[in-house]
């Protein structure tokens, strides 16, 4: 097994283009344990732990670019405010020891629908910044995951940046279950409310072979709120709304039928976490209102 | 490659595959840190790299390029115990003692950090390490122990 360590970006790039079967190795957290238990055996490693262009982030006209080497432990530490629904995603992921190795731009690569920083990108309406040595290109999120392990990504091409607006209302994470290195049992929903848009963004984890976007349960909501003009008002949402948004959230998901009673488990919980996050986003709305 | 391992310089040719815990234990006879698992779970070879606590199964060796590692065997000062190894001994923080190194090199890496330290705290960041013998109990107390050392004036 070669392993290269090129010191630029555009090195990184000229490796990809030569040696594109090469896999990227960040953190290791999920490719190091697929390396040490035999799961993976790649002919080449292209290590880009040492690029200081994917390490940083920074805020320009309104959005965030963070670049696919930021940690979990930087994400909680800097962007809590810009980026509310991704820090609490983040604090819930792995041990310290996990945090301070891996990285936002790994949580996609691997494209587990599990991963937990997925939901909150997708509500928080992000883009993957994506090159290869010839262009680069932005595709929304949600056209970035094809099934576990696959992603839109292209021959040569690498995950440069994650590309996300900054929050301009209340966002919510929560997941049922616990995850460690061999088991995976949660389902996860993040919430976030956009009043500047008057939409409100949604993002279901474990639930489908793919993180997705409820746009249905998005588009009734966003309905029930502007027609009764509760952004300006600020009145609670009627009960019935919702229930019927935690109906259509669960009704977008496409569980997959793994162990028996699994499927209607997981969309019970999916009803459960998308009432209890619209709950509490909209009380946070109310009393900064 | 070179990195720093204890405050010692070292530089070496490695296989590009080897693991860091293997780069510690076999190139240096540095042996207290301990391997549990091939599964990323157990802790045992928490060392801090940079300041923070990673596990070296799960970093190659050539990822270390420049860096600043700290393993067990860096903590006693000549040869005084360090407060967290202290606390382990006298609130009976282990049993078998597999776990310990990782454990103590965790606890470590968060009071480091510099956060808040309560019970709840320390059994939160100590979810990334497994001990089979002690129910955790102690080790949380040694650690708490440790840490009011550790942060008083007087030890500063
Ligand atoms: C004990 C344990 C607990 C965990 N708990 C959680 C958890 O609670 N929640 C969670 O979401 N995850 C969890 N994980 C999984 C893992 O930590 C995350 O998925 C993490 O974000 C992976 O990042 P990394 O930098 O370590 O990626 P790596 O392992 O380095 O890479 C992961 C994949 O992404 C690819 N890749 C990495 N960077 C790029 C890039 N720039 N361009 C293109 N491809 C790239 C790699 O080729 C590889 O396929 C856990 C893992 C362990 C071992
Ligand atoms: S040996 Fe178990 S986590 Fe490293
Ligand atoms: S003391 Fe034996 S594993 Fe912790």
């Amino acid at each position: 097994m070669d392993i290269y360590r090129p010191a630029s970006w555009s090195e990184a790039l000229e490796v990809k283009r030569g040696a594109p079967e090469s896999v990227p190795l960040a953190g290791g957290t999920d490719l190091m344990v697929d390396l040490n238990f035999g799961r993976a055996r790649p002919q080449a490693l292209l290590d880009l732990t040492r690029l200081a262009e994917l390490a940083g982030w920074d805020r320009d006209n309104g959005r965030v670019r963070i670049g696919a080497g930021v940690t979990f432990t930087t994400l909680i530490a800097e962007l809590a405010p810009e980026l509310p629904g991704l820090a609490i995603a983040s604090r819930t992921v792995g041990s310290p020891q996990i945090r301070n190795r891996a990285t936002l731009g790994g949580n996609l690569g691997t494209a587990s629908p599990a991963g937990d920083a997925l939901p909150p990108l997708l509500a928080a309406g992000a883009e993957v910044e994506v090159a290869s040595a010839a262009r680069s290109r932005r595709i929304p999120l949600e056209d970035f995951f094809i099934a576990p392990k696959v992603t839109a990504l292209e021959g040569g091409e690498l995950i440069a940046a994650i590309v996300v607006p900054v929050a301009d209302g209340p966002q919510q994470y929560s997941k049922i279950g616990t995850r460690n290195a061999m088991v995976i049992a949660t389902v996860s929903f993040a919430l976030a409310l956009h009043p500047g848009r008057r939409r409100v963004g949604t993002g279901i984890g474990s639930a489908a072979p793919r993180p997705l976007r409820a746009t249905e349960a998005e588009d009734f909501i966003g309905g029930v709120l502007a027609e009764h003009d509760l952004w300006s008002s600020g009145a609670p949402i009627p009960e019935p709304a919702s229930a019927r948004f935690g109906e259509l959230v669960a009704a977008a998901a496409q569980p997959i039928d793994d162990v028996r009673g699994t499927v209607a488990y997981r969309r019970h919980a999916l009803a459960v976490l998308a009432r209890r996050t619209l709950a509490w986003a909209w009380s946070d709305y109310r009393s900064a209102a | 490659m070179s990195l720093e391992v204890n405050g010692v310089e070292h530089s070496a040719e490695v296989e590009p595959r080897q693991l860091l815990v293997y780069f510690l234990r076999e190139n240096l006879a540095l042996t207290g840190t301990n391997v549990g698992c091939d599964t990323t779970s157990c802790g045992a070879c928490t060392v801090l790299m940079d300041g923070r606590s990673v596990k070296s199964c799960t970093v190659l060796t050539v990822q270390a390029d420049g860096a600043e590692v700290q393993t067990i065997e860096g903590l006693a000062d000549d040869g005084k115990m360090h407060p967290l190894q202290d606390a382990f001994h006298t609130e009976h923080g282990l049993q078998c003692g597999y776990c310990t190194p990782g454990m103590i090199m965790a606890a470590l890496g968060l009071i480091q950090e510099g956060g808040d330290l309560t019970e709840k705290d320390i059994r939160l960041g100590l979810e990334g390490n497994l001990c089979r013998c002690t129910g955790y109990h102690n080790i949380v107390k040694a650690i708490q122990s440790a840490a009011d050392e550790m942060r008083s004036p007087a030890s500063a």
